[in-house]
């Protein structure tokens, strides 16, 4: 037993099956070639979702013209007219107006769980942040359905209407009828739910900024928050704004929540208390009773136009992650 | 502090603190006041938003529980009149779809993702891995409803059917481009140095690949996938116009793969806009079983890998 132990291993039983040039070569080609292949096969499924979208809704693009279609403000599926202008300017206000409540919070939460709170503090925090990233579309619509547009419609649109309807007549066009799912009930949603997007990626942005920076401001005797304020937060600066893009990418995505509060009117002016649309609220709400042909293709056509949106979205936030990237660092 | 601070302040000392005339002890408890409110604020923001999820998680779990029981999980849902007669009613076919259908998004997902990883992250020098990193943050941005209307076009249309395999499609193109992107984050932190000790003891690079490097950051891995399947499960929207519903159990396993199934979030939106007071209450115990689909990938994802620091969205 000894003798094995101590024996040394000879090349032959080190290399137990000398590898065949077919196995190294071939394998390794075949490999490459699978991997590459499903490489390609992602690429062109990104692709395909372009170009899906836009053969599906070639149709009403043909007919109303690719700026007729975004400039229509009429959508009647009765009369087989459609135009979207309503629901993207349904999207862009509730997604901007999401991102402007939403962007100071979130950046407080990411200061304090990585500059002030302790670290078993920030590190629960971290997790409810998380969490309430995971928190799923529907569970926040169904809770915004039965709990927030209730307990808003009785203690702000009501009041306000009824105080309207006394003192101010001319807001009531402005106002609208006090329905409790409109704009406002929807905003307010959709800021809570990218409020998590926002402050992780700004937390994470500010736990890179190397401890040098802060030390540097330190040493010129700053306080805490002068710390942050002239180092870190300009250090962090571009990928702040870079996570608030990517939220904001995802607010005009942000399909059921909204769908379940914003009412789901088709016809412009939106009001602040009254029913509007978002594109995709109007997407989820017509896309299964659409029987018209015509009105399928102009949901596609919907979508492309989402795609579009969100593309430049996207590539503005990727441009300026890599703009203001510093010591080469990937978020 | 007012030791520390000089009572008269020195000339230069002023200017290089931008914005801050001169270091008097005034000045300093100003600054100092400023800090503690900075403080405050941000602990207000956190209280801001750590609030409304403990208040939606505690209605949902307060709403739902009743409805929690044994039917709930053993029988389907039939017409609304069951439910208005006090018959037993539950979402048993709805967990069994959801069951299927992110089952089978997984299988679809996970090789192309992890594949599509490895190309980014072992080929550094492939001339297409720009565009494929592009593609898919691309596609990861994307809206899950656009991912549900491609389903629709390559899936349903040409079947003519809605069905669980539609659902299943989509929900794979909601999780590919993360799993995709986790994998090739977690095989670039793999040193290069197990690489070449598995080339230098005559390994092919495909076996490198499948049997040092992949193994070496497995917890990664999964992390990603389990965080891919979170962000899918909670997912409506790609699902009501693929795997579109049903409120019945279906006839046979195949029927789940090639009809119409049902799936939680879908089935949540449903119950929610139904007239009905015994489906509200079956749609917040749908959300707390939703909840905890989603919650418990996540925390174990965040178990698993409780030492790394980076987030992934």
């Amino acid at each position: 037993v000894e003798d094995d132990v101590q024996r040394p291993l000879t090349t032959s039983e080190i290399i137990r099956r000398p590898t065949a040039p077919i196995y190294r070569r071939l394998g390794d080609r075949l490999f490459q070639t699978l991997v590459v292949g499903i490489g390609v096969g992602v690429m062109l499924l990104a692709l395909a979702l372009a170009y899906v979208l836009l053969v599906e809704g070639a149709e009403p693009l043909g007919i109303f013209g690719f700026f007729g279609f975004l400039t229509g403000t009429t959508w009647d599926p009765v009369r087989n007219v459609y135009g979207v202008l309503p629901f993207v300017l349904g999207t862009l206000v509730t997604s901007v107006v999401a991102l402007a409540l939403s962007f100071l919070p979130a950046l407080g939460v990411a200061i304090f769980s990585a500059e002030y709170a302790p670290r078993a503090v920030a590190r629960v925090l971290d997790v409810v942040v998380d969490l309430l990233a995971a928190i799923p579309s529907v569970v926040v619509g169904i809770w915004g359905i039965f709990v927030l547009v209730p307990f808003m419609q009785n203690s702000v649109y009501l009041p306000v209407y009824f105080w309207a309807l006394e003192h101010a007549p001319g807001l009531l066009p402005v106002l609208g009828p006090p329905a409790g799912y409109n704009l406002i009930t929807a905003t307010i949603v959709l800021s809570l739910m990218i409020v998590p997007y926002t402050t992780a990626l700004a937390r994470d942005a500010i736990r890179l900024v190397p401890t040098s920076q802060r030390e540097a401001a330190r040493a010129l005797g700053a306080t805490k928050w002068e710390v942050l304020r002239m180092a870190v937060l300009p250090y962090a600066r571009g990928a702040i704004i870079a996570g608030a893009i990517l939220s904001f990418g995802r607010a005009l995505g942000e399909t059921m929540a909204v769908a379940m509060l914003v009412g789901n009117s088709n016809t412009l002016p939106f009001t602040f208390f009254g029913p509007a649309a978002t594109m995709p609220s109007v997407i989820v709400n017509e896309f299964r009773e659409a029987v018209e042909n015509l009105h399928l293709a102009s949901l596609m056509a919907l979508g492309f136009y989402l795609f579009l949106i969100s593309l430049a979205v996207n590539l503005v936030a990727a441009w300026m992650q890599r703009k203001f990237a510093v010591g080469g660092r990937a978020i | 502090m007012a030791a520390r601070a000089p009572t008269t302040p020195l000339p230069s000392q002023g200017r290089l603190v931008r914005g801050y005339s001169a270091v008097t002890e005034a000045n300093l408890r100003r600054r100092y006041r400023r800090d503690q409110l900075m403080i405050a604020l941000t602990m207000l923001a956190t209280g801001v938003v750590v609030v409304p999820l403990v208040i939606i998680v505690t209605y949902v779990v307060a709403n739902g529980l009743s409805a929690l029981n044994l039917d709930f999980f053993t029988q389907d849902l039939g017409s609304p009149a069951r439910a208005l007669r006090g018959q037993a009613t539950g979402l048993g076919h709805t967990i069994i779809g959801t069951l299927v259908v992110d089952t089978l998004a997984l299988l679809i997902a996970v090789p192309i993702g992890v594949a599509a990883g490895i190309m980014l992250s072992e080929y550094p020098d492939h001339p297409l891995n720009p565009s494929l990193r592009v593609l898919n943050d691309t596609l990861n941005g994307m809206p899950a409803i656009l991912k549900g209307l491609l389903a629709w076009s390559i899936i349903v249309k040409p079947m003519g059917t809605f069905s669980g395999i539609s659902g299943a499609v989509a929900l794979a193109f909601v999780m590919l481009p993360i799993v995709a992107r986790a994998t090739e984050g977690v095989l670039r932190i793999i040193p290069w140095s197990i690489r070449e000790a598995g080339l230098a003891l005559g390994l092919p690079r495909w076996r490198v690949v499948l049997n040092t490097v992949l193994p070496a950051a497995r917890v990664g891995v999964v992390t990603g996938i389990l965080i891919a399947f979170a962000r899918a499960a909670g997912e409506a929207a790609p699902l009501l116009f693929t795997a579109f519903g049903n409120n019945f159990y279906s006839a046979g396993p195949l029927r789940y793969l090639l009809g119409p199934v049902d799936t939680l979030p879908a089935r949540l939106y449903s119950l929610a806009i139904s007239p009905y007071k015994e489906w509200h209450a079956m749609g917040w115990a749908a959300g707390i079983v939703l909840l905890a689909l989603v919650v418990v990938a996540y925390v174990t994802a965040r178990i698993a890998t409780r030492q790394r620091h980076e987030t992934q969205l």
